[in-house]
């Protein structure tokens, strides 16, 4: 057994020999707190574990065939006092943990805004939050800065000791976004918006990922995270500003198609309306967007006229996409008329670039049938006896 | 088996370790109690599309809602017969408890009608809705809902092929304890459909024209 | 636009085309290669020994429980191959793909690789496992002659091997999935999965879950229906009991993952929106309710293990089983529980606070009843007379691991400590330091411990030490960096690195998954040795290890009828109960027993529910349609027969059971 003990100790002797432990000794206030949490769980759970580890190796040898110096018992099996022991003392620990548990899972909350920059250290009361729009892609990162009008492709930066609100999403498969040195992580996911709340208390530059597998440049989806100074992130900005160059719904439907090991790319300046088309998947001209789909499914749905409301699906990442054998023309409801869709108009003159697949064979796979691209000629058929017709 | 042999022996004796005059276990001794627990794993099947059809069930797309779609009169009529075709093998079985074949048999072709006349019923409504393009893929609403009355529908249609499979088998050798087991089972099976019927309806069909 | 009228099927092939078959790829090729071959050798050996009409007859088409019990056996352990040739392909990826290299398998590869390893190792080798062990002893332990339902426990095996036959085959036409083990959705959607993969993921699972269904709802009537007269529930052994909340959970999860993948198929054959990320459908759903399946679904493989140290603990000390009651009340309480915890698994997806700690706290709460089974073996232990056979070898050393695997898995249900380490190889060396330290090492004791009772032999134990030092050993050198690596950040299923810094680590867990190959190479030998000295090591009393429960009152191998006559039960220990009160065993009165006849139409349906789900996932719809029919037919014909049972003669009774008392008295 003794051999046993030795390995045991490796996690601790990895400690010693001083690797680079991120998830341990973070940068970031709020991922230092996780880290605190986990020393903190895992020292109260050592209180029962190591006890019992000590005791099986001591019943083990103390009690092994060979030794007819110990007691033998064999008809010993209950004892009350030992069985509210043995239920007790687990139960002390969970009772512990529990309370632990469910004061930092609040106080943890990615959702809840900071009330502290660092232990000690409250948020002052002047500080602006900075708002940083994440859009996982396949399978690269897109960053939006509202505040500054700019956008980023795999780099992201926030000055450092200021409080950060991720808004998050993704475009089509689930992703994580997580970066280990500033807090834990959080899914991304398309339709939907999920909150991160961070700060990052040294400057430096970190790793950045996604924590969820989400198909074949999953690898490869990586990005670096910058700490700044207040004059160095201000720097950046300008840096950007000054750099150029606009990301457009246009250019995010290109940005968006998939692609793997992406190098970072900088926007000048950024449609203030594209994070919330993306939230809503309707970045494409003419698709309603969610909101407006929830408002008006609250409302009861548009009734059998909405049924018509419709449009074939035809955009974007056919190199991807594919559709049920059995089933009609996938289909997108079309937007009614509301501001999305007017910006949406504007570059309707170009979608004709848009609907030209970039490479519309199958990214890899055997016995994948091709899709067959043909233009939009007739109207979309009625959908009754498409279904029936259509085996 | 009974327990009680040993419980009742007194203490002191010699205790008996085996059972020297055994009788043979009866066969199908547990189907029941078999059956009974396959149709709770079939109703976490209707938990599981009940629970979608709970979740999403509100998410029209901008598209048609239950008001707009469903037709309490046809759904009234269709309950009905499923009703009715539970009170009819209820007769089917007394007539089997009575040992009456001929009479089993017309029960049991009066269900198998009525349960016909539900599933017809039911595959018109459904061919309607996708007539007029509310299809399983308008939404996930639709989706939820065909997923889970047409499950209902399937487990009714294979009722079918079971009920005319036990038919030919009491035919051909009468009502055997074999074959009355077979027919308390699809009892069991068939007022079962019965109530999940009666969720569907209330939960799909009245509460969503509540909605 | 697509038009999906032209999604071109074939009439008569379906999407199946000559580009299905991977002929391109080294790899695949020589495995298809050396499977073909060997293939070829065992059918020639089969026919040359004229073996083909003998496993027909004697096993395959066999309703008897303990045949049936050893064929999940050796299901699991073929695919345990299989499993972990993965898993050594994806150590020697993860241990090359640094510096820029891509190491030696591509994305496609990879992906599949490791999707393939999850789904093989939990449902076609932990589960054939546990299903054969609860299948081989649990009859023989309630003193019953069979299950409940004979034939469809051989229909239940042979839906499982469907399943398993399904995944093989897509190594080598067309691909398998590349999602990972669960296959969430929008992922493994038609959209972004359009290829065969997860409709062979969705098929195979459904075949085999068919068959897990059936078999626990057999065992569960089993279980309340058969036990011998005098064995009230509180008398049952421990492993009984642990099968029976096991296979309560297998009925009252399985038929939700069934449901969930009827959904998923909906979505990706007749285009419905489930779980779509568009027209109202919803990801988070299946994700919900998949791991509403999937934490019972653990318990489901940890409960009988328990079960197994609990009988290996009490037999190898010599002592009954320390705090019976609590043990019982222990497992009734993490059957309930595990169905309250399934959120933990996605505490990142955003839910509010109190929910989060809401399921992280029932995590937490179910270790105190884990924590106390733990305690229970303890002070079997404890004055009691240790004797280290092979079984109880593993259960220390289980007992040492497995503890280490419980504290990270509640670290784990501590919602911030999870949003750092969700996901990371921290989980990964988590769920292994369970399922191997748990699960594995229990299957292992479980089997050494049983397998003189199928048997008649002991397993040669030098070469099963080996195996246990390299199995033990391998492990931990193979997941303690795993652990590290999760603390620096390492995400799980990453094909390459950037950071040369972490090389050393994967490196060192390669050399832990090539001494666990050790292992599993020494535990074969080990079998193929004892076989070639199984004279030297058989046991002719039935009851090799002075055991306790029931299993070891008849002969080993145990007859067909299991027990001449039905024991009566009068303790929870009851063989030691017999033994210690002066039992003598009948020697005459012996009358013919009534037994359930063997037929092949198990494997006839399951043959057609192979062929109808490659059929599907082919888009085969002419051969879907003749299977469908087919099988339906085939059912039908089945309950036509009713001439299901037999007697075996008083005179073979007299023949075998004087035999076993030649035998006994030692004049062989």
């Amino acid at each position: 057994m003794t051999r046993f003990r030795a390995l045991a100790l490796l996690p601790l002797m990895a400690v010693l020999s001083g690797c680079n432990l991120v998830v341990m000794s973070p940068s970031g206030d709020v991922a230092s707190q996780q880290a605190n949490l986990i020393t903190i769980s895992t020292l109260l759970m050592l209180l029962i574990i190591i006890p019992v580890m000590v005791l099986t190796v001591l019943f083990a040898w103390r009690y092994r065939q060979s030794n007819s110096t110990a007691q033998y018992d064999p008809d010993w099996d209950h004892s009350t006092q030992l069985e509210l022991v043995i239920w007790a003392a687990p139960l002390l620990i969970i009772i512990c943990l529990g309370a632990l548990t469910w004061m930092a899972t609040h106080l943890l909350d990615p959702y809840r805004p900071l009330d502290r920059i660092a232990a000690g250290r409250p948020v002052p009361a002047d500080t602006k939050m900075l708002d940083v729009n994440v859009v996982a892609l396949d399978w690269k990162w897109l960053f939006i800065y509202p505040e500054y009008g700019i956008a980023t492709v795999n780099e992201v930066a926030a000055p450092v000791d200021r409080p950060i609100r991720f808004n998050i999403t993704s475009s089509t498969v689930m992703n994580s976004f997580y970066i280990p040195a500033l807090a834990g992580q959080i899914y991304a996911m398309a339709g939907m918006e999920t909150k991160l709340h961070a700060v990052i208390n040294e400057p430096g530059s970190y790793k950045g990922f996604s924590a969820n597998y989400s198909g074949a440049g999953f690898s490869h989806m990586r990005f670096t995270f910058h700490g700044l100074a207040a004059d160095g992130f201000d720097k950046w900005v300008a840096d950007i500003k000054a750099g150029g160059g606009k990301l457009d719904r246009d250019g995010y439907l290109q940005l968006e198609r998939p692609s793997e090991n992406e190098p970072v790319r900088r926007y000048g300046a950024v449609d203030s309306g594209l994070f919330k088309a993306i939230v809503g998947m309707c970045v494409e001209p003419g698709k309603m967007c969610m909101h407006d789909m929830m408002a008006i499914d609250a409302k009861g749905g548009l009734g059998l006229a909405g049924i018509d409301n419709v449009m074939p699906l035809m955009h974007d990442k056919l190199s991807r996409r594919g559709t049920a054998v059995l089933g009609p023309v996938p289909v997108y409801v079309a937007g009614i008329c509301s501001t999305e869709e007017l910006t949406g108009r504007a570059v309707e003159s170009s979608l004709g670039v848009l609907n030209a697949p970039a490479d519309a064979s199958p990214i890899s796979g055997a016995g994948l049938p091709r899709s067959s691209i043909t233009p939009i000629s007739a109207p979309a058929p009625a959908f009754g006896p498409r279904l029936t017709a259509n085996p | 088996m009974s327990t009680t042999l040993t419980a009742e022996r007194p203490r002191g004796q010699a205790p008996v370790f085996h059972v020297v005059d055994e009788h043979a276990h009866p066969e199908g001794s547990s189907t029941m109690l078999g059956f009974w627990i396959y149709l709770m794993s079939d109703c976490l099947i209707f938990a599981v599309l009940f629970a979608t059809y709970g979740v999403l069930g509100a998410n029209y797309a901008a598209g048609p809602a239950p008001k707009d779609l469903f037709d309490l009169p046809l759904v009234a009529l269709n309950t009905a017969m499923l009703l009715f075709s539970s009170i009819t093998y209820g007769f089917a079985m007394l007539a089997m408890e009575k040992g009456r074949v001929s009479q089993t048999q017309l029960w049991l072709a009066v269900t198998g009608l009525f349960g016909a006349a539900f599933l017809a019923i039911e595959l018109y409504e459904f061919a309607h809705l996708i007539h007029i393009g509310a299809t399983p893929q308008r939404s996930a609403f639709l989706s939820s809902f065909f997923t889970l009355v047409g499950t209902h529908g399937l487990h009714v249609t294979f009722g079918l092929v079971w009920l005319v499979t036990l038919m030919v088998q009491v035919n051909k050798r009468g009502l055997i304890p074999a074959n009355r087991r077979r027919l308390m089972c699809l009892s069991l099976f068939w007022h079962f459909l019965d109530v999940i019927w009666i969720g569907v309806f209330t939960f799909v069909y009245l509460m969503g024209m509540l909605r | 636009m697509i038009d999906t009228s032209t999604v071109a099927t074939h009439p008569l092939f379906g999407r199946l085309t000559l580009e299905s078959f991977p002929y391109h790829e080294p790899i695949v090729v020589a495995t298809f290669v050396a499977v073909v071959l060997g293939g070829l050798a065992l059918v020639a050996a089969l026919s040359y020994f004229r073996l083909w009409g003998y496993l027909w007859k004697e096993w395959f088409t066999t309703v008897d429980h303990k045949r049936i019990g050893i064929m999940y056996m050796v299901l699991g352990l073929i695919m345990l191959l299989r499993g972990f040739a993965d898993a050594i392909m994806m150590r020697l990826q993860q241990a090359m793909a640094f510096g820029g290299s891509e190491g030696y398998l591509n994305a496609h590869h990879y992906d599949q690789i490791f999707t393939a390893h999850g789904v093989i190792m939990i449902f076609f080798v932990a589960m054939p496992f546990v299903t054969g062990l609860m299948n081989y002893v649990v009859p023989l332990q309630i003193g019953a002659r069979d299950v409940s339902f004979p034939f469809l426990n051989n229909f239940s095996f042979w839906m499982t091997v469907g399943g398993a036959v399904l995944i093989m085959v897509s190594l080598f036409v067309g691909e398998f999935a590349r999602t990972g083990w669960l296959a969430y959705p929008p992922l493994s959607n038609i959209a972004y999965s359009p290829e065969t993969g997860v409709d062979y993921y969705i098929w195979a699972l459904q075949i085999a879950g068919v068959g897990t269904t059936l078999s626990g709802i057999n065992l569960i009537c089993t279980i309340v229906k058969m036990r011998a007269p005098g064995m009230t529930m509180m008398k049952m052994p421990v492993f009984t009991w642990t099968s029976l909340c096991t296979n309560v959970l297998i009925v009252a999860s399985f038929p939700i993952l069934t449901a969930t993948l009827v959904l998923l198929s909906l979505d990706r054959y007749v285009g419905t929106n489930f779980f779509t990320n568009d027209l109202g459908g919803s990801p988070m759903m299946y994700v919900n309710l998949i791991w509403i399946w999937g934490h019972p679904e653990v318990y489901i493989l940890i409960l009988p293990v328990f079960g197994i140290f609990s009988e290996v603990t009490s037999t190898f000390s010599g002592k009954k089983l320390f705090g019976y009651t609590s043990m019982v009340y222990a497992t009734v309480v993490i059957t309930i529980l595990s169905y309250l915890v399934w959120l933990h698994h996605f505490f990142t997806m955003g839910s509010g606070a109190s929910v989060n700690s809401f399921f992280g706290i029932t995590t937490m709460i179910i270790s105190i009843p884990t924590g106390a089974k733990i305690f229970n073996w303890l002070f079997t232990m404890y004055r009691g007379r240790i004797r280290f056979e092979l079984p109880m070898m593993w259960t220390v050393a289980f007992m040492l691991t497995f503890v280490v695997g419980g504290m990270t898995g509640v670290l784990l249900a501590v919602p911030p400590a999870d949003f750092v380490l969700h996901n990371s190889l921290f989980l990964i060396a988590h769920f292994h330091n369970v399922i191997i330290g748990g699960v594995l090492f229990g299957l292992f004791a479980g089997i050494y411990y049983w397998w003189p009772k199928a048997f008649g032999f002991r397993l040669d134990p030098f070469w099963g030490k080996v195996s246990f030092w390299c199995w033990v050993i391998g492990f931990w050198v193979a997941f303690m960096p795993l652990y590290v690596l999760g603390l620096m950040g390492v995400t799980r299923r990453l094909r390459v690195f950037e950071d040369p810094s972490l090389q050393i680590w994967f490196q060192i867990a390669a050399v832990g998954a090539v001494l666990i190959a050790a292992g599993i190479g020494a535990f074969l030998l080990q079998i193929a040795v004892s076989v070639w000295k199984r004279r030297e090591l058989v046991d002719r009393t039935g009851d090799p290890w002075d055991g306790r429960t029931l299993e070891w009152a008849t002969s080993s191998p145990p007859p067909d009828y299991n027990f001449a006559f039905t024991p009566m039960i009068h303790d929870n220990d009851a063989w030691w109960d017999m033994k210690k009160r002066g039992y003598k065993r009948p020697l005459g009165g012996y009358k013919a027993i009534h037994m359930p006849s063997n037929s092949g139409t198990g494997v006839i349906l399951a043959g057609i529910s192979v062929v109808l789900g490659f059929a599907l996932v082919w888009y085969i719809w002419w051969l879907a349609a003749v299977s469908f029919v087919a099988l339906l037919a085939a059912a039908i014909h089945h309950t036509f027969n009713y001439h299901r049972d037999f007697h075996i003669p008083a005179d073979v009774v007299v023949r075998t059971e004087n035999e076993r008392t030649r035998l006994l008295s030692g004049q062989v």
